[in-house]
């Protein structure tokens, strides 16, 4: 049990997929302009990374070493796919607002990378563990980039205003804010990092 | 089918919704190949052969496979199949047949099956020239012409940042902001210069 509460925890701060291994940083800045995209985002994403850990820690050892990655990539295809469906059904809104990135799931270097690192090589209990603890890493780094963006940038959170007359930086809800956030708070982390 | 809408295609691709400053796409390449001009300028080319040949056979599979069946909802796992395979089938060919080549972008092939300006071309064709399953006038011009400018743009970003880290080197940076956190804050400033771009509309 403590080894599993391991596995979750590692995907949180000690290996989070986005601050520290550097990785989907596509979809991250993309859609990251409002909280509610975020969190739209990270569930899509943390769905597909759990179910496609599973899957593959339990195929493991039936798929040839030499075509992997291609296998791979159909299983995590159909978890995107069936989130797309999903998505489209109840939540409308929220598609139209990821737009593209969806399908785009398929190419998130965090599930493919999970994949080929961690479930090709460990058991479906773990890999389920691994799977929650990244979904949720990437969650949370998602939350804490859309956050900043969305107060500074529009000057409010979860589309409630907080501070009344506060003008807001409309740049940082534009492209080049997502790549600045980013890049200042890659550099942050590092700070934190060196002071240990 | 008319030249305004080829140009339109090429500057919305090219500048205004360029792959990687505006639609963050291939980003992860765009960030670990850039810190020198060569290679910088090789993954490019590699870029702009797979974008416009996965736009041809994305399209004519969308066209032909998926529309006549009802089988809309399978694009994406169909579409990156068929990248993935395209591209490991490309990557022995030309190993096999020219080796020059091959050590000068064919390393970079492998890297390109799940960069995500490949298939974002191949969905955002899908998005745009096909109007309620039906494939608009032009559709399959467009489609390749607009992969060939995703690309172009990939390589005009590319070589500008490769052009500025490589002078990097030679600046005093603090330890913090080293590689990374730097390279997002350039591309930063990059991406607000090509938001002068929004202006430029026919």
């Amino acid at each position: 049990m403590k080894k599993l509460f391991h596995e979750f925890l590692k995907g949180i701060i000690k290996e989070n997929p986005t601050f520290v291994l550097a990785l989907g940083l596509c979809p991250t800045l993309a859609v990251s302009i409002s909280l509610m995209n975020g969190l739209g985002m990270g569930v899509a994403a943390t769905f597909v990374l759990i179910c496609s850990n599973i899957i593959i820690a339990m195929i493991k050892n039936t798929i040839p070493e030499k075509i992997r990655i291609p296998c791979y990539i159909v299983v995590i295809a159909t978890f995107v796919t069936i989130t797309e469906l999903i998505m489209k059904a109840y939540s409308p809104a929220l598609n139209r607002a990821l737009g593209i990135y969806v399908p785009l799931i398929v190419v998130n270097c965090i599930v493919l990378g999970r994949a080929e690192a961690y479930a090709s090589k460990n058991s479906v209990m773990n890999s389920l563990f691994d799977g929650i603890g990244m979904g949720v890493g990437f969650t949370l780094a998602l939350l804490l980039i859309s956050g900043i963006r969305e107060f500074l940038g529009a000057g409010k959170l979860f589309g409630y205003t907080l501070i009344k007359g506060f003008e807001p930086a409309f740049v940082l809800a534009m492209p080049p804010g997502a790549l600045l956030v980013i890049g200042l708070l890659l550099g942050f982390f590092n700070i934190l990092k060196e002071r240990k | 089918m008319n030249v305004a809408q080829f140009l339109t295609i090429f500057i919305s691709a090219v500048f205004i919704y360029n792959v990687i400053l505006s639609r963050f796409l291939g980003l992860c390449s765009f960030i670990a190949i850039s810190k020198e001009t060569r290679p910088a300028i090789a993954m490019s080319l590699a870029v702009i052969f797979v974008t416009t040949m996965s736009s041809i056979i994305t399209w004519l599979i969308y066209r032909f496979l998926l529309i006549p069946f009802n089988l809309e909802y399978l694009r994406t796992i169909s579409f990156i199949l068929v990248i993935a395979t395209f591209v490991q089938l490309v990557e022995m060919i030309i190993r096999k047949i020219a080796p020059p080549f091959y050590r000068f972008f064919g390393i970079y092939l492998p890297l390109i099956t799940v960069n995500c300006a490949v298939l974002g071309v191949a969905v955002l064709n899908a998005d745009m020239f096909f109007v309620k399953g039906e494939a608009i006038p032009g559709s399959f011009y467009y489609s390749v012409f607009q992969g060939v400018c995703v690309g172009l743009g990939y390589m005009l970003a590319m070589l500008l940042m490769s052009g500025i880290r490589e002078r990097l080197d030679f600046c005093e940076v603090p330890k913090a902001v080293k590689e990374f956190p730097l390279a997002f804050v350039i591309a930063a400033i990059m991406s607000m210069a090509f938001m002068g771009f929004n202006g430029f509309r026919f």
